[in-house]
């Protein structure tokens, strides 16, 4: 009977049981809230900073999605110019792989050195660190295609563009999509690091001014509403993705 | 005349008089490791219906490469229509064994992408879109894949695709038709039916057409004319007229010529693959 209903509720009683065993651990241990607040104290929290907490996380989460928006435009971009040669892609990915290995924390000094404190620094953070998954998915995507179907657009006379643009880009879609779930997540951990090193606004900035005052259970207010908004998100792409590439995931002979 | 029965090269019309795909001893070499096809001579006449067999690996395909001047040739000369083969050939069609439809298009979507890129199609695509839209239905009813238009590629079954993947390489109406082994991975019954569907599209458009098989029946049933290629370098070993009345049924695969022809192809083959 209720299967589907057992699995719509699994990932709540998961929730549930976590919270229980974090109650149950901190109760146990009898640890002092200013080291490891439990649940109630940080839904208490939540509850009473209520109205700093909702400006900082808007703060956070605005300058996350315009850092998120800038990458997944310039992933696409570059994606698409380092995936549509093999001679592109040679020549590309030893700099992307470089580039990759940057913590991109590292980058946060320098971008307060050139913008000073503030949003500026948090959505370049986001940007850095969330367009190059889908760079590398975009341009993985566009990969060659079969011989065959290379010999049936080319006896037509099409263009490298075209063969891009009409088998290319369509196929990279379900890569792009699936990597925009990643993207969204990398983001909001950008925003949030930089806000707590170079700004005064945003979550980040307020889980490290509360711990300073070992505010305990608002830090951990602040955990919990990040992770609930980067799961909302995550969950728009994925249906999103869902939406959009529905024939790549029925096809089992999809090319 | 009430009987278009037809003989390969015989009839004295005028098209036939100029061929219209003309190889005159061509090679060609991918690489350093030999020919893949050497020294071929042949003609074909506009409307002809070829077939090629031979061992597998001989250069069928590297053959309708070069018919389609996706291949220059390493020596000689490909001539279609009268003129040199200089790049790609926009009057023909391809189909191979493997439908390649593309999965993220409708059956009928996938039959349009040629007129998307071949001029002169190209530039009115946009504009006369319902037109191509009812010639694109008129072919795929002719095949039987009515009611199949909106349906996506997972969705048909392997003859169906194969059907959407003819109808493709016929939809910018070429003069040329290649069909590289079209129903090798089909059930008998299936590719039976699908000779019958090229037969009847072929004897309504007469397009030229050169099919690539390793079906020895099927190359007799559908074709004017068998060609059998020699092991790698391929050669052109011998070229068999098929003289079977027009328009051909099924039940011809039974009759006697039939079957001695296709009984001399197979020993013809042995021998080859034998040396
Ligand atoms: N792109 C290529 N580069 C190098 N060698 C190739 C290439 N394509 C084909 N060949 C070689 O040329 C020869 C002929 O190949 P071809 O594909 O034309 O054979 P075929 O007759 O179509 O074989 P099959 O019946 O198996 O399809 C083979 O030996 C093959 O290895
Ligand atoms: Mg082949």
């Amino acid at each position: 009977m209720g299967n589907k209903a057992v699995e719509r509720a699994a990932p709540w009683i998961a929730v549930a049981l976590l919270v229980v065993v974090w109650e149950f651990t901190v109760w146990i241990l009898a640890v002092p809230e200013f080291i490891f607040p439990g649940p109630t104290a940080t839904a208490q929290a939540l509850w009473n900073f209520a109205g700093p907490i909702s400006v900082h996380s808007w703060q956070t989460f605005w300058t996350t999605m315009v850092g998120f928006s800038l990458g997944v435009l310039t992933g696409l971009v570059l994606g698409f110019i380092v995936g549509s040669s093999r001679f592109m892609y040679h020549a590309c990915y030893p700099l992307l792989v470089g580039f990759n290995a940057i913590p991109k924390v590292a980058f946060v000094p320098i971008l307060v050195v050139w913008f000073g404190i503030g949003s500026v620094p948090a959505i370049l953070t986001a940007f850095l660190i969330c367009f190059f998954p889908i760079l590398v998915n975009v341009a993985t995507g566009l990969a060659p295609l079969e011989p065959e179907m290379e010999d049936v657009l080319r006896v037509l006379g099409a263009k490298r563009l075209d063969v891009l643009l009409k088998v290319g880009l369509p196929r990279s879609l379900p890569y792009f999509f699936a990597s925009l779930k990643v993207a969204i997540t990398l983001a909001f951990v950008g925003a949030v690091v930089s806000e707590t090193v170079a700004s005064n606004q945003g979550i980040g900035y307020l889980m490290m001014s509360a711990g300073s005052q070992m505010r305990m259970p608002l830090v951990f207010a602040g955990l919990i509403v990040i992770s609930v908004m980067a799961m909302i998100m995550y969950e728009v792409f994925a249906q999103l993705e869902k939406r959009m590439t529905g024939w790549a995931h029925r096809g089992q002979s999809a090319l | 005349m009430a009987q278009p029965a037809r003989q390969p090269g015989a009839a004295a019309a005028p098209d036939q008089a100029r061929p219209f795909v003309v190889f005159d001893s061509v090679s060609l070499a991918y690489d350093e490791s030999g020919n893949a096809i050497e020294d071929i001579s042949l003609s074909i006449h506009e409307g002809e219906f070829v077939a090629f067999v031979g061992p597998s690996g001989c250069g069928k395909s590297t053959f309708m490469k070069l018919c389609t001047g996706l291949r220059p040739p390493t020596r000689g000369t490909v001539e279609v229509d009268g003129k040199p083969v200089k790049g790609p050939l926009k009057i023909s069609g391809m189909a191979f064994q493997n439908a390649t439809l593309l999965p993220w298009r409708t059956t009928l979507d996938n039959v349009l992408l040629p007129l998307e890129i071949v001029e002169p199609y190209r530039r009115r695509f946009r504009r006369d879109r319902a037109q191509f839209v009812e010639q694109a239905m008129a072919l795929l009813r002719t095949v039987g894949l009515e009611g199949y238009e909106h349906q996506y590629p997972w969705q048909l079954s392997g003859g169906m695709q194969q059907r959407a993947s003819i109808c493709r390489a016929l939809i910018h109406e070429p003069r040329l038709l290649m069909l590289d082994e079209p129903f090798a991975s089909l059930d008998a019954f299936t590719r039976e039916e699908l000779w019958c569907v090229l037969r009847d599209l072929w004897e309504s458009q007469r397009f030229t057409v050169v099919l690539v098989t390793h079906d020895l029946r099927e190359a007799v049933f559908l074709a004017d004319t068998v060609y059998v290629m020699s092991k790698r370098p391929g050669r052109i070993l011998d070229e068999h007229a098929i003289g079977l009345d027009r328009p051909r049924s099924l039940e011809v695969t039974y009759s006697e010529p039939f079957t001695n022809l296709v009984h001399s192809l197979r020993s013809q083959i042995g021998e080859i693959r034998g040396q």
